[in-house]
């Protein structure tokens, strides 16, 4: 699959082919990839955070009343947060389609 | 001002990266480089020069703090020679198409096997197409003169390319030459401070060494070879500049009594003085006969050597490198790309000589001639001719 | 005793930085114990770092053009010399900080790399680059295989794991061999720190990087790194891995303080490695022989730490 971000000419490419935008991966989204989606249950939760600690995606950020919600944009549905919340409050749920 | 003294050309070229104001040095020894970097060492060890100099534990170790060291910021020179600078090989790509301006002595030698100390261009001939600027040198205030011109092009933001200065193994770098060295008021005046394009810096983060995509490799590699063609100017201008602030002229190419020559003999490096005693020679003889020296290998000057020697009827090329199982060596190969088909252009004829520190004399370039005189006549058999070898 | 250490009162659950110098978007296979492991290293160090990567997973899934992970400043330039292109950074800081051409803040310098960019190809320049003396940490990422080239054994690949290199038949078991210590290796610099940390213990991990990154000199930590994708396990298990590893005292974790070892972690009531193997695709050929061999080698290398842990 060609990657369009990366059409760029000799003329215009960065210099020395560095990129310059920090981070700028956050413009991928590999939420694509997945086909299980973690799906919280704030009844049971007690925003340990241990969910936001071990995803390598960095999908979860703290929600103003402490929960932790995961970026679906992000999110690979790899369930290490559901298999390591110590509430099993999260449950992994098939993607639909 | 500057000052004529009778000096050994190594210890003359850590001068010239002292006054350069080198700011970090990875160096590993190897015979006949070593020199070089030991005056170097000697120059921070006192104080003169304020530089970290590196003593790393292998020359693909060197040139990897050299990358290190110029995206942080940092001047940076090293020197190398034959087996290290093969063992560098797998690197000194990376920095050229980064455009990270490392500057390298490098003081040509054979490639082992048999192993051996002494010099040829083998060692840089393989790395023909690292996409590095290359300049040859003929004597120690050229190879003096050289460095400094390095680092001004190569920082030149313009072209922001690493670049090599060779010059003979032991036949430059070990003898004593009387060399003027210039002040450091005159180097501070053609050389200004380095200032990268990019550097690495948490106030401005950038990734260096991304992984190109098949989208984007071409583009990345067009991008480097267009650069490297247009660095020409930039070398052009620094030497005129240099001329004009300390009165010596350096061009891409060299001709030495070429007027009228039917015969010229193409070389590279050290050589050419031996080559203009025999061109000496043959001229009081009576014979037509020139000399063309190519001080830049890279970007090659096209335009330059075709106005040099393109009304020459012969071009008896001489290589240092005997690339085995090839239609001919590198020079000769460049040569007879660069004329193909155009019309009137010299007949070339490639010959290989000086081999792992083997003499090439005056006598030997009087063969050389003569042959190419001959063959001119009557094509030869081979495509490439090795002189000086024992038939036995 | 390390001065640098007085001061750092390390990370607590509650002062875990939010901060995430590594981007989402990273290319990693879902449940990647390496990338989780580089993410925990990344905020321990935060953004004042300048990092030197090794060709490997870890580059490739972070920097496809034109896209970049990273937030600080990153360079690739090769394989198996990481720690010498760190050499060159330190020492360009070192001399523009004293001709005042940058400013005097300090700024860590970061070496990372595989278990085959570290343990294997790249051991010569590591040893060089800690020999001379330069103030920056290396990480090595050890997920036990060069996975970036599909699974093939490294000396870090534990005894009878199956690897495209080291596949078990008639007249074979998989790995034959024992997996080499690098971390031992390291010491054996008399560099002030050496580490080894598990993404499991995140806070023991993110505080052994600070030290790494405080200390004054080189400084080595070891991460063990759960990759689902080479070892034929559940991506959601490798947390669960990675503290198997731990508990079964199959990777034990430590420090080494200017040559003195100690235990983070004393594993007195160890679980039987079964329970470590099993759930591992790269495992599932072994017999009872080869557990039982591992089992007791895993208790020898034990004590044997231990013992160095009583004598230093
Ligand atoms: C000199 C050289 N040899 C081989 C390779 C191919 N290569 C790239 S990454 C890699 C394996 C990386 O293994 P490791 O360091 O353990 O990192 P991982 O991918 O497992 O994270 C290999 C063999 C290379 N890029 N350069
Ligand atoms: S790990 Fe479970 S309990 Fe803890 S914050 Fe996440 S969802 Fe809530
Ligand atoms: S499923 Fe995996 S990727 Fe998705 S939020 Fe949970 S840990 Fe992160
Ligand atoms: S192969 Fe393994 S280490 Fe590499 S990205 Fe995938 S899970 Fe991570
Ligand atoms: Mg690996």
């Amino acid at each position: 699959m060609a990657n369009t971000d990366a059409i760029v000419g000799w003329k215009t490419i960065t210099f020395g082919c560095h990129v310059m935008e920090p981070g700028n991966s956050v413009n991928f989204r590999t939420g694509d990839w997945r086909s299980q989606r973690p799906v919280l249950d704030k009844e049971k939760c007690i925003k340990c955070g241990m969910c936001w600690i071990f995803c390598p995606d960095m999908a979860y950020t703290q929600t103003e009343e402490g929960y932790f919600e995961a970026d679906m944009e992000y999110c690979k549905g790899c369930g290490i947060c559901a298999h390591e919340c110590p509430k099993d409050a999260i449950e992994m749920v098939t993607e639909e389609g | 001002m500057a000052k004529r003294v009778g000096i050994e050309v190594s210890i003359a070229i850590a001068e010239a990266a002292k006054l350069a104001r080198s700011e970090v040095i990875p160096a590993y020894p190897i015979t006949p480089q070593t020199h070089i970097v030991e005056h170097l060492s000697e120059f921070v060890a006192s104080g003169e020069l304020d530089a970290e100099f590196i003593p790393v534990e292998s020359e693909h170790a060197a040139m990897s703090c050299c990358c290190g060291s110029s995206a942080a910021g940092a001047r940076t020179f090293t020197s190398s020679s034959s087996q290290g600078l093969s063992l560098m090989s797998e690197i000194l790509y990376i920095p050229s198409t980064m455009r990270l301006p490392i500057v390298m002595v490098v003081a040509n030698r054979a490639l082992s096997a048999p192993i051996s100390i002494w010099n040829d261009h083998q060692d840089i001939m393989v790395q023909r197409d690292i996409g590095w600027i290359q300049t040859f040198a003929e004597n120690g205030q050229e190879a003096f003169d050289l460095t400094l011109h390095a680092f001004r092009v190569a920082e030149d933001r313009r072209v922001s390319l690493p670049m090599i200065v060779n010059i003979d193994g032991f036949t430059l770098s070990h003898v004593i030459e009387p060399i003027e060295i210039l002040s450091q008021e005159e180097v501070d005046g053609y050389l200004p401070p380095f200032k990268p394009r990019y550097k690495l810096d948490p106030k401005k983060p950038i990734t260096m060494g991304p992984v190109g995509i098949p989208e984007v490799y071409t583009e990345a590699k067009m991008a480097h070879s267009e650069a490297i063609k247009a660095s020409k100017r930039v070398i052009i201008k620094a030497w005129q500049e240099f001329a004009d602030m300390f009165g010596r002229q350096y061009n891409p190419v060299e001709t030495y009594r070429c007027e009228d020559a039917d015969v010229m003999l193409v070389t590279m490096g050290s050589i050419s003085e031996t080559a203009m005693t025999a061109v000496d020679k043959m001229r009081e003889a009576g014979q037509q006969v020139g000399l063309v020296r190519i001080r830049l290998w890279r970007p090659f000057p096209s335009q330059e050597f075709r106005r040099a020697a393109g009304k020459a009827k012969v071009l008896a090329v001489i290589d240092r490198c005997l690339p085995p199982g090839a239609v001919c060596g590198p020079v000769g190969a460049e040569l007879r790309s660069l004329f193909y088909k155009v019309p009137g252009s010299p007949k070339i004829f490639s010959f290989v000589a000086g081999l792992g520190g083997r003499d090439v004399t005056v006598e030997r370039f009087e063969e050389i001639v003569d042959k190419a005189r001959a063959y001119a006549k009557k094509r030869p058999r081979e495509l490439f001719e090795v002189i000086g070898v024992r038939e036995k | 005793m390390i001065p640098e250490f007085e001061k750092f009162k390390g990370f607590k659950a509650k002062s875990i930085p939010k901060d995430e110098p590594l981007a989402s978007g990273h290319r990693a296979c879902q449940g990647c114990g390496e990338v989780l492991a580089l993410r925990m290293v990344m905020k321990a160090l935060g953004r004042d770092v300048i990092v030197c990567s090794a060709t490997g997973c870890m580059e490739i899934i972070s920097s496809p053009y034109p896209h970049t992970a990273w937030r600080v400043p990153w360079i690739h330039i090769a394989f198996e010399n990481a720690a010498a292109v760190a050499s060159g950074v330190e020492s360009a800081r070192k001399v523009l900080k004293r001709k005042g051409k940058i400013p005097k803040r300090h700024v860590d310098i970061m070496a990372v790399g595989g278990d085959g960019a570290t343990g294997d190809i790249g051991l010569q320049w590591i040893s060089g680059a800690f020999e001379r003396g330069h103030d920056f940490l290396y990480v090595c990422l050890d997920n036990e295989a060069y996975m970036n080239t599909g699974v093939q054994r490294s000396g870090c690949t534990p005894y009878g794991a199956m690897t495209t290199t080291s596949p078990p038949g008639k007249k074979s078991f998989g790995q034959v061999t024992w997996k080499k210590n690098i971390p031992a290796i390291a010491v054996a610099h008399n560099i002030p720190y050496v580490a080894t940390a598990s993404p499991a213990y995140f806070l023991d991990l993110m505080n052994k990087v600070k030290k790494a990154a405080l200390v004054k000199g080189p400084a080595y930590v070891h991460i063990y790194s759960p990759c689902p994708t080479g070892w034929g396990s559940a991506g959601e298990r490798s947390i669960e891995f990675a503290k198997l590893a731990v508990e079964t005292r199959v990777f034990p974790l430590y420090e080494v303080i200017e040559g003195r070892y100690i235990m983070s972690r004393k594993i007195t009531k160890p679980k039987p490695v079964t329970e470590y193997l099993k759930g591992q695709k790269r495992f599932r050929h072994l017999d009872e022989g080869h557990i039982d061999y591992i089992q007791k080698r895993v208790d020898v290398e034990y004590e044997k730490l231990l013992r160095l842990a009583e004598l230093t």
